[in-house]
């Protein structure tokens, strides 16, 4: 009941808050515009937005640890997501300066109207790759490597259970999780970028093909990717994977390989739409007619011809198909049914260790470890999207 | 009126075409199985005659054609057959074996639950976020919006999935994190109980729906209808609500309506975290165990949620708008 009162409470002081707000800014500013013609709940958004703030000020400087000696995990987690925050804040924007200066007067000039969501993208799509090439070298341990202690605590304190040789812990059967991680990028990224790679080869070959010739053949494909796409792809995908799953064991075939087909199949028809939809605008072009007057075969037009006045809104939905397929794999990996064990893989990680989650309120540190597996999955995704979603924004021109 | 009539009838027969091809995808991608069900559930040890005797009984000595035939007849009958699980549980002499139309649709109830909860959360907070969006665009709050939702868009579901659990049920423990739901259940107790997985999938509609909302309504800011509406005199809110949104309605409902087909395949892995009993947690066990039976139920049932709600969203979007109601 209290609680109930408190939000009553709170409630009313903000409404009073906003209301006071823009009568004191009317007043002091000798009422301009601003003020003037601000709509009650401007008024109200300024002074949420204030209340906001200061709360987090205050909860950040809350004491880590409680009177009863308990840690306070809640602060020890929101400090640690203000300090990412700002860290990242910080370093897109020495990323953007850097860019600025250094390359190519063309990069140059790309950097000089990046906003810093862009510029943090780029940066974390380029550590990626480089963590993902040189895993062997970074990494402390293999990925497979069972060392000598099972289910050693994260953070590499002792008193709490863990080891400065392995800064991020061991998991339920002793492999270090560090070097787990690092080689996930490797195994999980790297995955994912073949398949996405297979898949515009089919579907953007296929898409032009359809494009170029017509008839039938663009009838038959269009209606099959039509059939495909009415199946949700994660079930669809599921579906194969049981099917595949047996035939792996038949054929002694790695089952990851087959995963990397059925998706790549999977995806095709997404993009075999879009590369069909771009191909049918460019095949009306005069250079085409002159280049099928040359007598040039198909393959030249569809890769010399088609391909090269494609490129930009097919590199656009490249980045979306990435996501898209670099989620499905994880989902499938977490669901169990993904990339098979002895690779280390982000989306197996989460699931493994995400027991851990029960001791967040005793032990932060230990709780963090899934968290993270989870957490690179998801940086990479929201990386690839802020660079695509700046690249559209761009390409289109809105202002708005 | 007849045109109206003619085309939702017109986009009914083709959805029902559709499924029925893909009843035939998944029936024959299964089929396509190296060895047989009979095999499969007997296992290592299959004699030749309990294999012939099992082949017999399930009908798998039919030609494939028939056999399909008989499936969909099963399919459209709700007579699901049975799964495997449950005819080894028979052979090993365990009483009283489910069929699987038994074991779906208490589940089916339950997903279809979490995908109400979850619709009555995230509809409204997602069109009222994008009117804001739309109203305040290109402040902080709208590019805070923004960013907000393109991350939640992008994060895979466990990873809000565990986020959640982590603040709402670890750190302050306000919802439980695992929904044991069971039949007879007290409503508020369910809803409780499915609260967080119902809150993880508005997080991640939620974003995709609030960007389409804003998009829609800020595409018909620059129409000169609009600006008349300013010229008149109106306020920023009564222009938004009266003047632009009716007319963005139909990229909304859209949108609505295809993130709803959506929520059907984020239910899989959202069921699997939280352990809730629907039909994508039945589905994701069955693949495991390769229950073939019930991973062809579901998949059907799932397809067919998916081309309902894309069709209903294809006629809403007809009805919405006039132009498309009447092709020139």
């Amino acid at each position: 009941m209290s609680g109930l009162m408190w939000f009553a409470i709170y409630l009313a002081a903000l409404l009073i808050g906003a209301y006071v707000f823009r009568a004191a800014g009317q007043a002091a500013t000798s009422n301009t515009p601003k003020f003037r013609d601000m709509s009650y709940g401007e008024a109200l958004g300024y002074v949420l937005g204030a209340g906001l703030l200061l709360w987090a000020v205050y909860y950040y400087f809350q004491p880590k640890i409680l009177d009863t000696g308990v840690p306070n995990a809640g602060v020890i987690f929101f400090r640690w997501a203000v300090q990412g925050f700002i860290i990242a804040a910080v370093a897109a924007y020495l990323f953007r300066l850097l860019g600025r200066f250094v390359g190519t007067e063309a990069t140059k000039k790309l950097f000089r109207s990046m906003p810093l969501t862009a510029s943090f993208g780029i940066l974390v799509i380029f550590i990626y790759a480089f963590v993902a090439i040189f895993a062997g070298a970074i990494a402390p341990y293999g990925q497979a490597e069972i060392l000598g202690a099972a289910n050693v605590m994260a953070g590499g304190d002792p008193a709490l259970g863990g080891n400065p040789e392995y800064p991020l812990g061991t998991d339920q059967i002793g492999r270090d999780i560090l070097s787990r991680l690092i080689f996930g990028a490797q195994n999980t990224v790297g995955i994912a970028f073949v398949t996405t790679c297979l898949s515009f080869f089919i579907g953007g070959s296929l898409g032009f093909l359809a494009a170029t010739l017509q008839g039938w053949l663009d009838q038959l494909l269009s209606r099959s990717v039509d059939v495909l796409m009415a199946i949700p792809s994660l079930i669809f995908a599921l579906l194969l994977m049981t099917i595949a799953s047996v035939w792996a064991v038949e054929l002694g075939v790695p089952l990851t390989i087959f995963m990397v087909l059925i998706i790549a199949v999977i995806d095709s028809t997404r993009v075999y739409r879009l590369a069909r939809a771009v191909g049918l605008n460019i095949v009306v072009m005069d250079y085409i007619e002159a280049a099928k007057l040359r007598g040039e075969g198909l393959g030249y037009l569809v890769f010399k011809e088609i391909l090269p006045n494609a490129m930009a809104p097919l590199l656009a939905e490249f980045g979306l198909r990435f996501c898209f397929v670099f989620l499905t794999i994880a989902a499938l990996s977490f669901l169990g049914v993904g990339i098979q064990p002895p690779l280390a893989d982000w989306g197996t990680m989460v699931r493994d260790l995400a027991p851990f989650i029960n001791f967040a309120a005793f032990a932060p540190t230990a709780a963090v470890t899934p968290l993270l597996a989870a957490g690179a999955i998801a940086l990479l995704t929201v990386a690839v999207n802020f660079v695509v979603d700046w690249m559209l924004h761009k390409s289109s021109g809105l202002k708005e | 009126m007849s045109s109206i009539l003619k085309i939702i009838l017109q986009r009914l027969g083709l959805g029902l075409v559709t499924l029925f091809v893909v009843s035939i995808v998944i029936f024959v991608a299964v089929n396509l199985l190296p060895g047989d069900f009979a095999e499969a559930i007997l296992g290592q040890g299959a004699t030749p005659e309990s294999v012939a005797a099992i082949r017999r009984d399930l009908g798998l000595d039919q030609p494939l054609v028939i056999r399909y035939i008989d499936w969909l007849k099963g399919m459209l009958t709700l007579d699901l057959g049975t799964s495997f699980a449950q005819l080894n549980f028979a052979n090993f002499g365990g009483a009283g074996t489910t069929t699987i139309a038994e074991q779906i649709a208490p589940r089916l109830g339950n997903t279809m639950f979490l995908a109400l909860v979850t619709a009555a959360i995230a509809v409204p907070l997602a069109v009222t976020l994008g009117i804001l969006a739309a109203l305040y665009r290109n402040t902080a709050f709208d590019k805070a919006a923004n960013m907000f939702t393109l991350s939640s868009i992008s994060s895979p579901e466990f990873f809000m999935a565990y986020v959640l659990i982590l603040f709402l049920a670890m750190l302050n423990p306000i919802f439980p994190s695992l929904s044991n739901i069971y039949e007879g259940m007290p409503f508020d107790e369910r809803l409780e109980k499915s609260m967080l997985p119902a809150l993880t999938l508005t997080l991640v509609v939620t974003a995709h729906m609030m960007r389409m909302t804003r998009a829609a309504i800020i595409n018909l800011l620059a129409s000169p209808y609009i600006e008349m509406a300013r010229l008149k005199g109106l306020s920023p809110m009564r222009v938004i609500v009266k003047h632009a949104l009716p007319n963005a309605l139909a990229p909304i409902i859209n949108v609505i309506a295809l993130n709803l087909a959506y929520l059907i395949t984020g239910v899989v892995v959202v069921e699997v975290v939280f352990v809730y009993p629907g039909i994508g947690q039945l589905f994701v066990d069955s693949v495991k165990i390769r229950d073939i039976p019930v991973v062809q139920a579901c998949c059907l049932i799932f397809a067919a949620a998916y081309i309902l709600l894309n069709l209903t969203a294809d006629i809403l979007s007809i009805l919405s708008n006039p132009r498309l109601r009447h092709p020139k």
